[in-house]
Protein backbone atom coordinates (compact mmCIF):
# COMPACT_ATOMS: atom_id res chain seq x y z
CA UNK A 1 0.00 0.00 0.00
CA UNK A 2 3.07 2.53 1.11
CA UNK A 3 6.36 3.46 1.68
CA UNK A 4 7.28 2.34 4.95
CA UNK A 5 8.43 4.87 7.61
CA UNK A 6 12.66 3.86 7.77
CA UNK A 7 13.88 3.97 11.92
CA UNK A 8 15.29 7.24 11.16
CA UNK A 9 12.33 8.92 9.97
CA UNK A 10 10.63 7.77 13.46
CA UNK A 11 13.29 9.16 15.28
CA UNK A 12 13.52 12.60 13.30
CA UNK A 13 9.54 12.17 13.90
CA UNK A 14 10.25 11.62 17.53
CA UNK A 15 12.81 14.36 18.15
CA UNK A 16 10.28 17.29 16.39
CA UNK A 17 7.66 16.07 18.70
CA UNK A 18 10.11 16.52 21.91
CA UNK A 19 9.95 12.51 22.72
CA UNK A 20 12.68 10.34 23.52
CA UNK A 21 11.75 6.57 22.44
CA UNK A 22 13.80 3.35 23.44
CA UNK A 23 14.67 1.03 21.09
CA UNK A 24 11.92 -1.13 21.32
CA UNK A 25 9.20 2.06 21.32
CA UNK A 26 10.74 2.89 17.98
CA UNK A 27 10.59 -0.89 16.55
CA UNK A 28 7.21 -1.03 17.72
CA UNK A 29 5.97 2.49 16.19
CA UNK A 30 7.66 2.27 12.85
CA UNK A 31 5.09 -0.59 12.64
CA UNK A 32 2.03 1.30 13.92
CA UNK A 33 3.01 4.57 12.19
CA UNK A 34 3.34 2.78 8.42
CA UNK A 35 0.35 0.86 8.88
CA UNK A 36 -1.66 3.77 9.77
CA UNK A 37 0.17 6.61 7.37
CA UNK A 38 -0.92 3.70 4.54
CA UNK A 39 -4.07 3.59 5.46
CA UNK A 40 -4.28 6.96 5.22
CA UNK A 41 -2.17 6.98 1.97
CA UNK A 42 -5.57 6.50 0.35
CA UNK A 43 -6.78 10.14 0.22
CA UNK A 44 -4.18 11.06 -2.49
CA UNK A 45 -6.68 9.42 -4.90
CA UNK A 46 -9.44 11.48 -3.61
CA UNK A 47 -10.50 13.84 -6.88
CA UNK A 48 -10.38 17.62 -5.30
CA UNK A 49 -10.20 19.37 -8.00
CA UNK A 50 -11.26 22.96 -7.92
CA UNK A 51 -12.11 22.46 -3.75
CA UNK A 52 -10.64 25.02 -1.33
CA UNK A 53 -9.61 23.14 2.18
CA UNK A 54 -11.40 23.24 5.55
CA UNK A 55 -10.18 24.79 8.60
CA UNK A 56 -13.37 25.30 10.12
CA UNK A 57 -17.37 24.68 10.04
CA UNK A 58 -19.16 27.32 12.07
CA UNK A 59 -18.83 29.82 9.56
CA UNK A 60 -17.75 32.73 12.41
CA UNK A 61 -15.44 35.38 11.18
CA UNK A 62 -12.83 37.66 13.04
CA UNK A 63 -14.79 36.98 16.60
CA UNK A 64 -13.35 39.73 19.02
CA UNK A 65 -13.94 41.35 22.56
CA UNK A 66 -12.91 44.18 24.18
CA UNK A 67 -9.33 43.84 25.30
CA UNK A 68 -9.97 44.81 29.10
CA UNK A 69 -9.14 43.49 32.43
CA UNK A 70 -12.21 40.83 33.60
CA UNK A 71 -12.47 39.46 37.44
CA UNK A 72 -12.79 35.81 36.47
CA UNK A 73 -12.50 32.88 39.42
CA UNK A 74 -9.10 32.82 38.57
CA UNK A 75 -6.62 35.00 39.42
CA UNK A 76 -3.39 35.48 37.94
CA UNK A 77 -1.58 33.92 41.01
CA UNK A 78 -3.96 30.73 40.83
CA UNK A 79 -3.46 30.05 36.88
CA UNK A 80 0.94 30.52 38.16
CA UNK A 81 0.45 28.08 41.15
CA UNK A 82 -0.38 25.28 38.47
CA UNK A 83 3.47 25.35 36.94
CA UNK A 84 5.06 22.93 38.71
CA UNK A 85 8.21 25.70 39.33
CA UNK A 86 7.25 29.21 40.36
CA UNK A 87 9.31 31.82 41.91
CA UNK A 88 7.37 34.89 42.27
CA UNK A 89 5.57 35.50 39.23
CA UNK A 90 7.30 34.03 36.94
CA UNK A 91 7.44 30.26 35.73
CA UNK A 92 10.85 28.56 36.42
CA UNK A 93 12.74 26.20 34.37
CA UNK A 94 16.07 24.74 33.51
CA UNK A 95 18.70 26.00 31.62
CA UNK A 96 18.61 26.99 27.77
CA UNK A 97 22.02 26.70 27.08
CA UNK B 1 -36.21 0.01 35.89
CA UNK B 2 -34.12 3.09 36.88
CA UNK B 3 -33.31 4.45 40.80
CA UNK B 4 -34.00 7.78 38.96
CA UNK B 5 -36.99 9.53 37.53
CA UNK B 6 -37.14 11.44 35.41
CA UNK B 7 -34.63 14.72 35.51
CA UNK B 8 -37.89 16.83 35.17
CA UNK B 9 -39.69 14.87 38.15
CA UNK B 10 -36.26 15.20 40.21
CA UNK B 11 -36.54 18.92 39.93
CA UNK B 12 -40.12 18.76 40.51
CA UNK B 13 -39.84 16.80 43.77
CA UNK B 14 -36.71 19.16 45.09
CA UNK B 15 -38.50 22.32 44.50
CA UNK B 16 -41.64 21.01 46.04
CA UNK B 17 -39.33 20.03 49.18
CA UNK B 18 -40.93 16.24 48.81
CA UNK B 19 -37.48 15.26 48.12
CA UNK B 20 -34.31 16.87 49.63
CA UNK B 21 -30.65 18.32 47.59
CA UNK B 22 -28.99 16.48 50.16
CA UNK B 23 -30.93 12.87 50.36
CA UNK B 24 -30.28 12.92 46.23
CA UNK B 25 -26.65 13.54 46.42
CA UNK B 26 -25.94 10.80 49.39
CA UNK B 27 -27.78 8.86 46.85
CA UNK B 28 -25.50 9.37 44.24
CA UNK B 29 -22.45 8.98 46.59
CA UNK B 30 -23.89 5.47 48.39
CA UNK B 31 -24.69 4.33 44.73
CA UNK B 32 -20.77 5.23 43.47
CA UNK B 33 -19.52 3.11 46.56
CA UNK B 34 -21.19 0.60 46.27
CA UNK B 35 -20.62 -0.04 42.71
CA UNK B 36 -17.71 1.60 40.94
CA UNK B 37 -15.47 -1.05 42.76
CA UNK B 38 -17.08 -3.27 40.55
CA UNK B 39 -16.94 -1.39 36.78
CA UNK B 40 -13.96 1.59 37.45
CA UNK B 41 -16.00 4.01 35.87
CA UNK B 42 -15.60 6.80 38.42
CA UNK B 43 -12.30 7.65 39.08
CA UNK B 44 -12.59 10.48 42.04
CA UNK B 45 -15.35 11.75 44.30
CA UNK B 46 -16.10 15.30 45.21
CA UNK B 47 -17.91 14.47 48.52
CA UNK B 48 -17.90 17.58 50.57
CA UNK B 49 -18.25 20.04 48.00
CA UNK B 50 -21.53 18.16 46.63
CA UNK B 51 -22.82 17.93 50.20
CA UNK B 52 -22.20 22.17 50.94
CA UNK B 53 -23.76 22.69 47.80
CA UNK B 54 -26.84 20.21 48.23
CA UNK B 55 -27.20 21.69 51.70
CA UNK B 56 -27.02 25.51 50.61
CA UNK B 57 -29.66 24.23 47.89
CA UNK B 58 -31.87 22.61 50.65
CA UNK B 59 -32.15 26.35 52.69
CA UNK B 60 -32.77 27.84 49.29
CA UNK B 61 -35.64 25.88 49.03
CA UNK B 62 -36.94 26.08 52.25
CA UNK B 63 -36.97 29.60 51.95
CA UNK B 64 -38.93 29.75 49.26
CA UNK B 65 -36.29 30.33 46.51
CA UNK B 66 -36.84 29.19 43.16
CA UNK B 67 -32.90 27.76 42.79
CA UNK B 68 -33.11 26.51 39.19
CA UNK B 69 -34.00 24.31 36.44
CA UNK B 70 -32.13 21.61 37.68
CA UNK B 71 -32.76 21.99 41.27
CA UNK B 72 -31.24 19.12 43.50
CA UNK B 73 -29.78 17.10 40.49
CA UNK B 74 -26.28 15.40 40.95
CA UNK B 75 -24.32 14.71 38.05
CA UNK B 76 -20.83 13.18 36.88
CA UNK B 77 -18.56 14.10 34.57
CA UNK B 78 -15.60 13.36 32.48
CA UNK B 79 -12.52 13.94 34.27
CA UNK B 80 -11.51 16.10 31.03
CA UNK B 81 -13.15 19.04 32.38
CA UNK B 82 -12.06 21.09 34.79
CA UNK B 83 -13.79 21.26 38.21
CA UNK B 84 -13.67 22.80 41.72
CA UNK B 85 -12.08 20.74 44.86
CA UNK B 86 -11.04 17.67 42.86
CA UNK B 87 -8.13 16.68 40.58
CA UNK B 88 -8.43 16.44 36.49
CA UNK B 89 -6.54 14.23 35.23
CA UNK B 90 -7.86 13.16 31.78
CA UNK B 91 -7.23 9.90 33.34
CA UNK B 92 -3.45 10.56 31.98
CA UNK B 93 0.24 10.23 34.37
CA UNK B 94 0.76 13.77 32.77
CA UNK B 95 -2.38 15.69 34.71
CA UNK B 96 -2.24 13.12 37.86
CA UNK B 97 -2.50 15.06 40.65
CA UNK B 98 -3.78 18.02 38.71
CA UNK B 99 -6.22 21.23 40.40
CA UNK B 100 -7.90 23.36 38.28
CA UNK B 101 -7.72 26.72 38.79
CA UNK B 102 -11.33 27.33 37.36
CA UNK B 103 -14.18 24.93 36.28
CA UNK B 104 -15.80 23.99 32.62
CA UNK B 105 -18.38 26.59 31.57
CA UNK B 106 -20.50 23.80 31.32
CA UNK B 107 -19.87 22.75 34.48
CA UNK B 108 -20.82 26.26 35.72
CA UNK B 109 -24.11 26.65 33.92
CA UNK B 110 -25.30 23.00 35.10
CA UNK B 111 -24.06 23.90 38.56
CA UNK B 112 -26.11 27.85 38.30
CA UNK B 113 -29.36 25.84 37.49
CA UNK B 114 -28.95 24.21 41.25
CA UNK B 115 -27.28 20.34 39.50
CA UNK B 116 -24.94 19.32 41.47
CA UNK B 117 -21.25 17.77 40.62
CA UNK B 118 -21.04 14.75 42.89
CA UNK B 119 -17.53 12.92 40.59
CA UNK B 120 -15.26 12.58 37.74
CA UNK B 121 -15.21 9.55 34.94
CA UNK B 122 -12.98 7.77 33.44
CA UNK B 123 -11.58 8.14 29.94
CA UNK B 124 -9.19 7.03 27.36
CA UNK B 125 -6.04 9.34 28.48
CA UNK B 126 -6.27 12.93 26.67
CA UNK B 127 -9.21 11.17 25.30
CA UNK B 128 -7.46 9.14 22.91
CA UNK B 129 -9.28 5.78 22.06
CA UNK B 130 -12.67 3.97 21.88
CA UNK B 131 -12.42 1.43 24.52
CA UNK B 132 -11.46 3.59 27.63
CA UNK B 133 -8.54 1.19 27.61
CA UNK B 134 -5.91 3.62 27.07
CA UNK B 135 -6.61 5.04 30.71
CA UNK B 136 -3.80 5.77 33.03
CA UNK B 137 -5.64 5.46 35.89
CA UNK B 138 -8.00 2.23 35.54
CA UNK B 139 -10.20 0.44 33.15
CA UNK B 140 -13.51 0.18 33.02
CA UNK B 141 -15.86 -2.61 32.40
CA UNK B 142 -19.19 -2.50 30.14
CA UNK B 143 -21.93 -3.12 32.75
CA UNK B 144 -23.61 -5.63 30.65
CA UNK B 145 -20.78 -7.31 30.88
CA UNK B 146 -17.64 -7.31 32.94
CA UNK B 147 -15.13 -9.00 30.84
CA UNK B 148 -15.79 -6.11 27.61
CA UNK B 149 -15.45 -2.86 27.36
CA UNK B 150 -17.83 0.49 27.88
CA UNK B 151 -15.95 2.14 24.88
CA UNK B 152 -14.69 5.07 24.65
CA UNK B 153 -13.13 7.67 25.17
CA UNK B 154 -16.19 8.57 27.26
CA UNK B 155 -16.25 5.14 29.04
CA UNK B 156 -16.67 6.25 32.06
CA UNK B 157 -19.61 8.51 31.62
CA UNK B 158 -21.70 6.24 29.24
CA UNK B 159 -20.95 3.15 32.45
CA UNK B 160 -22.31 5.66 34.96
CA UNK B 161 -25.17 6.11 33.09
CA UNK B 162 -25.92 2.63 32.84
CA UNK B 163 -24.66 1.54 36.34
CA UNK B 164 -27.48 4.40 37.38
CA UNK B 165 -25.33 6.28 39.36
CA UNK B 166 -26.82 9.82 38.72
CA UNK B 167 -29.43 10.62 36.46
CA UNK B 168 -26.76 12.00 34.01
CA UNK B 169 -22.99 12.32 33.01
CA UNK B 170 -21.35 14.84 29.90
CA UNK B 171 -19.05 13.47 27.78
CA UNK B 172 -17.05 14.77 24.52
CA UNK B 173 -17.08 13.49 21.25
CA UNK B 174 -13.98 14.51 19.19
CA UNK B 175 -14.73 11.59 16.46
CA UNK B 176 -17.15 9.26 18.31
CA UNK B 177 -16.61 9.45 22.18
CA UNK B 178 -19.63 10.29 23.27
CA UNK B 179 -22.34 8.44 21.24
CA UNK B 180 -20.29 5.17 20.77
CA UNK B 181 -19.52 4.12 24.15
CA UNK B 182 -23.41 5.64 24.52
CA UNK B 183 -23.87 2.44 22.04
CA UNK B 184 -21.77 -0.33 23.76
CA UNK B 185 -23.38 0.93 27.24
CA UNK B 186 -27.32 1.21 25.73
CA UNK B 187 -27.68 4.63 26.58
CA UNK B 188 -28.43 7.87 25.11
CA UNK B 189 -25.52 10.03 23.95
CA UNK B 190 -25.84 13.46 21.78
CA UNK B 191 -23.15 14.99 19.62
CA UNK B 192 -24.53 18.86 19.58
CA UNK B 193 -23.73 21.15 16.38
CA UNK B 194 -20.42 21.88 16.93
CA UNK B 195 -19.92 25.26 18.65
CA UNK B 196 -23.06 24.55 20.41
CA UNK B 197 -21.59 24.04 23.97
CA UNK B 198 -18.87 26.15 24.82
CA UNK B 199 -15.74 23.96 25.88
CA UNK B 200 -14.07 26.40 27.87
CA UNK B 201 -12.37 24.61 30.76
CA UNK B 202 -12.30 20.73 29.25
CA UNK B 203 -8.91 19.62 27.99
CA UNK B 204 -8.83 19.96 24.11
CA UNK B 205 -7.81 17.51 22.01
CA UNK B 206 -8.69 18.28 18.34
CA UNK B 207 -10.04 21.75 18.27
CA UNK B 208 -12.08 21.92 15.18
CA UNK B 209 -13.86 18.50 15.90
CA UNK B 210 -14.49 18.63 19.72
CA UNK B 211 -18.21 19.16 21.35
CA UNK B 212 -19.69 18.57 24.62
CA UNK B 213 -22.77 16.51 25.39
CA UNK B 214 -24.38 14.66 27.98
CA UNK B 215 -25.28 11.13 28.34
CA UNK B 216 -28.90 10.44 29.71
CA UNK B 217 -31.14 7.59 30.14
CA UNK B 218 -34.14 9.18 27.81
CA UNK B 219 -34.14 12.04 25.20
CA UNK B 220 -36.31 14.28 27.22
CA UNK B 221 -33.07 14.36 29.52
CA UNK B 222 -30.63 14.99 27.02
CA UNK B 223 -32.14 17.57 25.64
CA UNK B 224 -32.89 19.51 29.15
CA UNK B 225 -29.05 19.59 29.78
CA UNK B 226 -28.18 20.46 25.91
CA UNK B 227 -30.81 23.69 26.91
CA UNK B 228 -29.25 24.65 29.95
CA UNK B 229 -25.39 24.39 28.31
CA UNK B 230 -25.67 25.98 25.25
CA UNK B 231 -25.24 29.00 24.24
CA UNK B 232 -22.43 31.94 23.17
CA UNK B 233 -19.42 31.67 25.99
CA UNK B 234 -17.17 34.94 26.04
CA UNK B 235 -14.68 32.49 26.61
CA UNK B 236 -14.82 30.11 23.79
CA UNK B 237 -14.98 32.23 20.47
CA UNK B 238 -16.32 29.35 18.53
CA UNK B 239 -19.71 29.27 20.19
CA UNK B 240 -22.83 29.89 18.55
CA UNK B 241 -26.42 30.60 19.11
CA UNK B 242 -28.56 27.85 18.74
CA UNK B 243 -31.72 27.16 18.25
CA UNK B 244 -34.47 30.13 19.69
CA UNK B 245 -36.77 27.35 21.20
CA UNK B 246 -33.95 25.67 23.09
CA UNK B 247 -34.14 22.02 23.19
CA UNK B 248 -36.17 21.05 25.82
CA UNK B 249 -40.10 20.58 26.02
CA UNK B 250 -39.89 18.31 22.80
CA UNK B 251 -42.80 16.86 21.21
CA UNK B 252 -42.06 13.61 19.44
CA UNK B 253 -42.08 14.16 15.62
CA UNK B 254 -40.72 12.00 12.60
CA UNK B 255 -44.07 11.80 10.94
CA UNK B 256 -43.90 13.46 7.22
CA UNK B 257 -40.02 13.94 8.18
CA UNK B 258 -37.98 12.46 4.74
CA UNK B 259 -35.58 9.96 6.38
CA UNK B 260 -32.28 9.32 4.56
CA UNK B 261 -30.61 5.91 5.12
CA UNK B 262 -27.07 6.09 4.52
CA UNK B 263 -25.75 3.57 2.11
CA UNK B 264 -22.68 3.85 2.44
CA UNK B 265 -22.84 2.47 5.95
CA UNK B 266 -24.44 -0.57 5.39
CA UNK B 267 -21.32 -2.31 3.01
CA UNK B 268 -18.69 -4.40 4.43
CA UNK B 269 -17.22 -4.56 8.07
CA UNK B 270 -20.66 -4.18 9.41
CA UNK B 271 -21.99 -6.88 11.67
CA UNK B 272 -24.63 -8.45 9.83
CA UNK B 273 -26.56 -8.32 13.61
CA UNK B 274 -25.99 -4.33 14.40
CA UNK B 275 -27.22 -4.14 10.75
CA UNK B 276 -30.41 -6.25 11.06
CA UNK B 277 -31.18 -4.17 14.41
CA UNK B 278 -30.79 -0.69 12.80
CA UNK B 279 -32.90 -1.70 9.90
CA UNK B 280 -35.81 -2.53 12.12
CA UNK B 281 -35.02 0.56 13.51
CA UNK B 282 -35.61 2.31 10.46
CA UNK B 283 -38.67 -0.05 9.15
CA UNK B 284 -40.23 1.32 12.83
CA UNK B 285 -39.62 5.04 11.66
CA UNK B 286 -41.71 4.09 8.75
CA UNK B 287 -44.34 2.95 9.95
CA UNK B 288 -44.71 6.19 12.14
CA UNK B 289 -45.15 8.38 9.36
CA UNK B 290 -41.50 8.97 8.36
CA UNK B 291 -41.17 8.88 4.46
CA UNK B 292 -37.91 7.02 4.32
CA UNK B 293 -35.16 6.97 1.08
CA UNK B 294 -32.11 5.96 0.40
CA UNK B 295 -28.80 8.85 0.19
CA UNK B 296 -25.56 8.08 -0.77
CA UNK B 297 -22.52 10.38 0.20
CA UNK B 298 -19.09 8.75 -1.76
CA UNK B 299 -16.78 10.76 0.11
CA UNK B 300 -17.84 8.97 3.60
CA UNK B 301 -15.39 6.06 2.58
CA UNK B 302 -12.50 8.41 3.20
CA UNK B 303 -14.01 10.15 6.12
CA UNK B 304 -11.53 7.56 8.76
CA UNK B 305 -8.59 8.93 6.35
CA UNK B 306 -9.50 12.36 6.76
CA UNK B 307 -10.18 11.88 10.44
CA UNK B 308 -7.00 10.28 11.00
CA UNK B 309 -5.12 13.20 9.26
CA UNK B 310 -7.10 16.17 10.60
CA UNK B 311 -7.34 15.35 14.34
CA UNK B 312 -3.58 14.29 15.36
CA UNK B 313 -2.31 17.07 13.40
CA UNK B 314 -4.60 19.58 15.86
CA UNK B 315 -4.07 17.23 19.10
CA UNK B 316 -0.20 17.35 18.16
CA UNK B 317 -0.58 21.04 18.49
CA UNK B 318 -2.87 21.11 21.86
CA UNK B 319 -0.85 18.48 23.51
CA UNK B 320 2.36 20.85 22.97
CA UNK B 321 1.17 22.37 26.29
CA UNK B 322 2.17 19.67 28.42
CA UNK B 323 6.04 19.92 28.34
CA UNK B 324 7.35 19.55 31.88
CA UNK B 325 7.33 23.17 32.82
CA UNK B 326 3.62 25.12 32.63
CA UNK B 327 1.30 22.19 34.03
CA UNK B 328 1.99 19.30 36.97
CA UNK B 329 4.01 16.74 35.77
CA UNK B 330 8.04 17.54 35.10
CA UNK B 331 10.58 15.04 35.48
CA UNK B 332 13.18 15.88 38.25
CA UNK B 333 16.39 15.22 36.94
CA UNK B 334 16.94 17.05 33.69
CA UNK B 335 19.80 18.97 33.03
CA UNK B 336 18.38 21.45 30.86
CA UNK B 337 15.12 22.30 29.40
CA UNK B 338 15.89 20.56 26.18
CA UNK B 339 15.70 17.11 28.47
CA UNK B 340 13.23 18.18 30.56
CA UNK B 341 10.74 18.68 27.86
CA UNK B 342 11.49 15.52 26.27
CA UNK B 343 11.64 13.80 29.52
CA UNK B 344 8.47 15.19 30.79
CA UNK B 345 6.71 13.99 27.83
CA UNK B 346 8.53 10.67 27.20
CA UNK B 347 7.31 9.82 30.79
CA UNK B 348 3.73 11.87 31.18
CA UNK B 349 2.27 10.43 27.76
CA UNK B 350 1.17 6.85 27.20
CA UNK B 351 1.65 5.11 23.88
CA UNK B 352 -1.31 6.47 22.51
CA UNK B 353 -0.76 9.91 22.98
CA UNK B 354 2.83 9.70 21.57
CA UNK B 355 1.59 7.37 18.58
CA UNK B 356 -1.04 10.16 17.61
CA UNK B 357 1.45 12.96 18.16
CA UNK B 358 3.94 11.63 15.92
CA UNK B 359 0.94 11.25 13.20
CA UNK B 360 0.36 14.39 14.03
CA UNK B 361 3.39 15.81 13.74
CA UNK B 362 4.32 13.86 10.64
CA UNK B 363 1.55 15.25 8.92
CA UNK B 364 2.27 19.02 9.52
CA UNK B 365 5.96 18.44 8.67
CA UNK B 366 7.26 20.37 5.75
CA UNK B 367 6.97 18.01 2.39
CA UNK B 368 4.37 16.43 3.91
CA UNK B 369 1.97 19.00 4.89
CA UNK B 370 0.15 19.41 1.30
CA UNK B 371 0.06 15.33 0.66
CA UNK B 372 -1.59 14.80 4.11
CA UNK B 373 -2.62 17.77 5.42
CA UNK B 374 -4.00 20.04 3.27
CA UNK B 375 -5.63 17.02 1.07
CA UNK B 376 -7.61 16.43 4.24
CA UNK B 377 -9.01 19.31 4.59
CA UNK B 378 -9.78 19.61 0.84
CA UNK B 379 -11.65 16.19 1.01
CA UNK B 380 -13.12 17.43 4.21
CA UNK B 381 -14.54 20.08 2.04
CA UNK B 382 -15.70 17.72 -0.37
CA UNK B 383 -17.82 15.50 2.55
CA UNK B 384 -19.49 18.63 3.71
CA UNK B 385 -20.44 19.53 0.12
CA UNK B 386 -22.28 15.94 0.05
CA UNK B 387 -23.66 16.96 3.47
CA UNK B 388 -25.36 19.79 2.78
CA UNK B 389 -26.38 18.35 -0.75
CA UNK B 390 -28.00 14.90 1.44
CA UNK B 391 -29.37 17.80 3.43
CA UNK B 392 -31.61 19.72 1.39
CA UNK B 393 -33.32 16.25 0.17
CA UNK B 394 -34.01 15.04 3.45
CA UNK B 395 -34.67 15.95 7.57
CA UNK B 396 -32.84 13.06 9.00
CA UNK B 397 -30.16 10.50 8.61
CA UNK B 398 -29.60 7.84 9.74
CA UNK B 399 -27.45 4.78 10.22
CA UNK B 400 -25.28 2.42 12.54
CA UNK B 401 -23.37 3.69 15.71
CA UNK B 402 -20.65 1.19 15.48
CA UNK B 403 -19.60 -1.74 13.62
CA UNK B 404 -20.40 -4.78 16.29
CA UNK B 405 -21.51 -4.63 19.91
CA UNK B 406 -18.75 -4.24 22.59
CA UNK B 407 -15.65 -6.16 21.95
CA UNK B 408 -13.45 -8.07 24.41
CA UNK B 409 -11.27 -6.13 27.19
CA UNK B 410 -7.77 -6.41 25.63
CA UNK B 411 -9.28 -8.27 22.12
CA UNK B 412 -8.16 -5.30 19.77
CA UNK B 413 -5.78 -3.32 21.86
CA UNK B 414 -2.32 -4.47 20.17
CA UNK B 415 -3.76 -2.90 16.59
CA UNK B 416 -4.24 0.91 16.86
CA UNK B 417 -6.16 0.86 13.43
CA UNK B 418 -8.60 -2.05 14.31
CA UNK B 419 -9.26 0.43 17.00
CA UNK B 420 -9.37 3.24 14.80
CA UNK B 421 -11.60 1.56 12.59
CA UNK B 422 -14.45 1.46 15.75
CA UNK B 423 -14.57 5.25 14.58
CA UNK B 424 -15.71 4.74 11.07
CA UNK B 425 -19.46 5.32 11.61
CA UNK B 426 -18.76 8.43 13.96
CA UNK B 427 -16.01 10.55 12.90
CA UNK B 428 -18.16 12.10 9.76
CA UNK B 429 -20.58 14.15 11.80
CA UNK B 430 -17.75 15.72 13.69
CA UNK B 431 -15.36 16.57 10.80
CA UNK B 432 -18.51 18.43 9.03
CA UNK B 433 -19.77 19.67 12.44
CA UNK B 434 -23.25 18.95 12.29
CA UNK B 435 -25.45 17.23 15.61
CA UNK B 436 -25.80 13.16 16.12
CA UNK B 437 -27.46 11.05 18.49
CA UNK B 438 -26.95 7.72 19.33
CA UNK B 439 -30.14 6.03 20.50
CA UNK B 440 -30.38 2.49 22.37
CA UNK B 441 -32.48 0.25 19.56
CA UNK B 442 -32.07 -3.43 20.97
CA UNK B 443 -29.48 -6.15 22.37
CA UNK B 444 -27.67 -8.88 20.89
CA UNK B 445 -26.54 -11.30 23.24
CA UNK B 446 -27.40 -8.95 25.91
CA UNK B 447 -25.07 -6.17 24.24
CA UNK B 448 -26.81 -2.81 23.63
CA UNK B 449 -26.51 -1.73 19.39
CA UNK B 450 -27.16 1.87 19.37
CA UNK B 451 -28.95 3.65 16.20
CA UNK B 452 -27.51 6.96 14.82
CA UNK B 453 -29.56 9.66 13.54
CA UNK B 454 -27.63 13.19 12.62
CA UNK B 455 -29.38 15.85 11.50
CA UNK B 456 -28.05 19.15 9.46
CA UNK B 457 -26.00 22.09 11.50
CA UNK B 458 -28.17 23.88 14.17
CA UNK B 459 -30.88 21.70 13.58
CA UNK B 460 -30.55 19.95 17.32
CA UNK B 461 -33.98 20.19 17.73
CA UNK B 462 -35.07 18.44 15.01
CA UNK B 463 -32.41 15.91 15.81
CA UNK B 464 -34.03 15.39 19.35
CA UNK B 465 -37.51 15.49 18.52
CA UNK B 466 -37.00 12.29 15.83
CA UNK B 467 -35.11 10.71 18.66
CA UNK B 468 -37.90 10.74 20.94
CA UNK B 469 -40.22 9.36 18.50
CA UNK B 470 -38.01 6.43 18.11
CA UNK B 471 -37.78 6.22 21.87
CA UNK B 472 -41.55 6.32 21.80
CA UNK B 473 -42.16 3.55 18.92
CA UNK B 474 -38.86 1.33 20.88
CA UNK B 475 -40.30 1.30 24.70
Amino acid sequence: MSKQLSKEEIIALARLSRLKLTDAEVEQYQKELSSIIGYIDQLSGADTEGLRPTSQVTGLENVSREDEVKELTASPDDLLDVAPNRQERFIKVRRMI
Amino acid sequence: MSVWPKISDIVKSVSDGRVSATENVNKALKLIEEKNPEYSAVVSVIESRAIARAEEIDKRIAKGENVGRLAGVPFIVKDNYLSFDSETTASSNMLKGFRAPYQATAIEKLEAEGAILVAKANLDAFAHGTSTENSDLMVTKNPHDKERVPGGSSGGSAASVALDLVPFTLGSDTGGSIRQPAAFCGVVGVKPTYGLISRSGVVAMASSTDVLGPLTRNVDDAGLIIDVMSGVDPLDGTTIQGNSEGYSNLNASVKSKKVGVIKEWFGEGLDSGVAEKVKTAIKALEDAGAEVVEVSLPSLDLALAVYYVVVPAELSSNLSRHDGQRYQFSYEGAKDLDESYEQSRSIGFGPEAKRRIMIGTHVLSSGYYDAYYNKAQTVRTKLINEFNQAFSEVDIMVGPITPTTAFKIGELSDDPLQLYLQDIYTVSANLVGVPAISIPCGEIDGLPVGLQLLADQNNDRILLEAAKAYEEINS
